[in-house]
């Protein structure tokens, strides 16, 4: 069930829940962000409307900065920025910003620790019919490695607004990534929201979960599904929305992992690299249980719908299932 | 501003021969290093930190500061001889240069040495770094200038050219651009490793007020620094044609003394060749 001590969204699991773009929310929470603070400035590289910063933008032209397509040049141009005082988001496709700039993350944002937040939005194959080189499977991997960076993929819209004002708050360079396509919303303006805090959203009714599952961002949504049809087979599971995959929340890993013995990590990223790999180096170190990861398999993506390549790529809530019923096979008890 | 006197010229001149002495002195205690391209510079980070900044050594974070980016950070040995001469901090931590522990990174590293204004030496990041800060003043009412050390050889890396197009659109007349052309880079020359042809040329074209200047002649650059000080178009950029290795004839205009430093022999041949200046 879901865990309602979060005050999560009660008709998630109508057949047509409400949905909203990851990207959208972020766009409105950098409006507010924008509001309570005039050293946020926002800088995009000719990518605008579509990553949402459109609003920003017309609230407040004079905090906007386009550069036009120069990715390499909105990472640094942000950094000198910040070094002035300034708190810039920088908007792009996640492909090009950690993808094409990834050096100059590191060196004029991350080496200087300057407190740049990076918006990636349409990763993962959730952008569809693009096509695999627009689909970024390996940013989570890459900004993960860089010291002093935060990273962050909201479950929601609802999420990633409260991320967007919260980041405008910290001194740390931060990666956010979103989502192009709208997804369910799981969580309500009333759901608390910390960087660096992992929430259970779905628990057992009553006992111990036998199965561990760890997700970040919207693909949640398919994980919690998955334990709802699990819960009919007897297969309870505890469900953790890991928003923030660094700094890693170690102690909720850690004690969900103690309660169940055996993890599955969900995302739409490659499975090496990614989020289920900085669990699995956590718990290597902590707490040594099986761990099955529901990722993308060392492939490039293709067009398609993003339930058609989830299908494929065995990211959907299926595919999480048979992960779930394959673990338990491993676990000792 | 302040017309350079000859009484000023001469006592730059007695500063930049000091610091290419303590230069010499440091790279080769260091054993590792750029030696050329720091001797080239040596005129103009004189200039700039002992007639042009607004600048505090005493309060380096002072607010009202101008600002100055050292994009080519190999040669941080001339920063940081530079910054001790001002005051900044001791010139005896000079001989730390690349030894484990001390502030003097071999490439500048702000987590290290707070008081500059960014780490440097992947090439080409500089300049849009100094954009950034530019706009950021810009929004902020215009009340810094923003200096931007560049070499030639990182105009070859594509972002400088993203950072040199939206100066131009910003109009950021606060920012002022010093390329030091020495005409080398590791490999080799410039024009052999990858034609660079006439910069002043190229960066009109994008718009910009450019000058050619020589590097070594105080005068004439602090005449060019003032005309791109009053120019509030937009962005200014200064050609500064410099010799490498500028001091010690032997190794002057030789790319060989680009990434190396002097053994013990080369470096007492060059102080005392240095040191003759006083006579």
């Amino acid at each position: 069930m879901l865990n309602q001590s979060l005050k999560l969204n009660t008709k998630i699991f109508d057949e047509n829940p409400d949905k909203k773009s990851t990207r959208s929310g972020f766009g409105e929470g950098l409006v507010n962000a924008g509001s309570t603070n005039e050293d946020v400035v926002v800088l995009c590289a000719d990518l605008t409307e579509s990553t949402k910063v459109n609003l920003f933008a017309e609230r407040f032209p004079n905090r906007f900065i386009q550069v036009g397509i120069a990715e390499q040049n909105l990472a640094s141009v942000a950094s000198g920025m910040a070094a002035m005082g300034k708190i810039p988001f920088i908007a792009s496709y996640a492909m090009f910003s950690p993808g094409r700039n990834w050096e100059q993350i590191r060196t004029t944002i991350c080496y200087n620790n300057q407190p740049v937040k990076i918006i990636g939005s349409h990763a993962g194959l959730s952008v569809g019919p693009d096509g695999g080189s627009h689909q970024a499977l390996e940013d989570i991997a890459l900004a993960r490695v860089i010291p002093n960076m935060t990273v962050i993929s909201p479950v929601d819209a609802i999420e990633a607004k409260k991320v967007a004002v919260a980041c405008a708050t910290t001194k740390e360079p931060t990666y956010i990534r979103l989502a192009r396509n709208d997804t369910p919303i799981i969580t309500t303006e009333e759901t608390p929201f910390e960087i660096g805090k992992a929430q259970l959203i779905f628990v057992p009714e009553v006992g111990l979960a036998h199965v561990g599952i760890i997700a970040t961002g919207p693909i949640s949504y398919s994980a919690i599904l998955a334990a709802k049809e699990l819960e009919k087979q007897n297969i309870k599971i505890k469900v953790l929305n890991l928003s923030t995959i660094k700094p890693l929340d170690k102690n909720s890993i850690i004690a969900l992992a103690k309660e169940t013995k055996v993890i599955v990590t969900c995302e739409d990223h490659q499975a090496n690299g990614g989020m289920g790999s900085a669990v699995a180096e956590c718990l290597a170190g902590n707490y040594p249980v099986p761990i099955k990861f529901v990722g993308i398999k060392d492939q490039f993506g293709q067009s398609g719908t993003p339930e058609e390549l989830a299908k494929h790529y065995k990211i959907d809530t299926s595919s999480i299932i048979e992960a779930v019923e394959n673990i338990l096979k491993k676990k000792i008890s | 501003m302040e017309i350079l006197a000859d009484e000023k010229i001469k006592e730059l001149k007695d500063i930049a021969n000091k610091i290419r002495i303590s230069i010499v002195a440091m790279l080769y205690n260091a054993g590792s290093g750029h030696t050329a391209g720091a001797l080239g510079m040596t005129d103009i980070l004189t200039l700039l930190y002992f007639h042009i900044l607004k600048h505090n050594p005493k309060d380096p974070f002072w607010k009202e500061r101008d600002r100055l980016i050292l994009s080519n950070g190999h040669t941080c040995p001339v920063l940081y001889t530079t910054m001790a001469y001002a005051g900044y901090f001791p010139k005896e931590e000079l001989l730390t240069l690349r030894k484990f522990g001390s502030r003097l990174q071999g490439h500048p590293h702000r987590e290290f040495i707070n008081f500059i204004e960014t780490s440097s030496g992947p090439l080409g990041e500089g300049l849009a770094q100094a954009v950034g800060m530019a706009i950021a003043d810009k929004i902020d009412g215009n009340v810094h200038y923003i200096y931007a050390i560049l070499s030639d050889g990182e105009h070859e890396e594509g972002s400088t050219w993203e950072a040199v197009m939206l100066a131009n659109k910003e109009k950021l007349s606060n920012l002022i651009v010093i390329v030091d052309r020495n005409k080398i880079q590791i490999d080799g020359n410039t024009e052999v490793v990858m034609p660079l042809l006439d910069l002043k040329d190229k960066y009109e074209s994008f718009g910009w007020f450019a000058q050619e200047v020589s590097g070594h002649d105080f005068w004439e650059l602090n005449n060019a620094i003032y005309k791109a000080k009053i120019h509030r178009e937009g962005p200014s950029v200064i050609i500064t044609n410099t010799i490498p290795g500028k001091g010690v004839k032997e190794w002057e205009n030789d790319y060989k003394w680009h990434g190396k430093v002097p053994n013990k022999k080369e470096a007492e041949m060059a102080i005392n060749e240095l040191s003759k200046n006083y006579a």
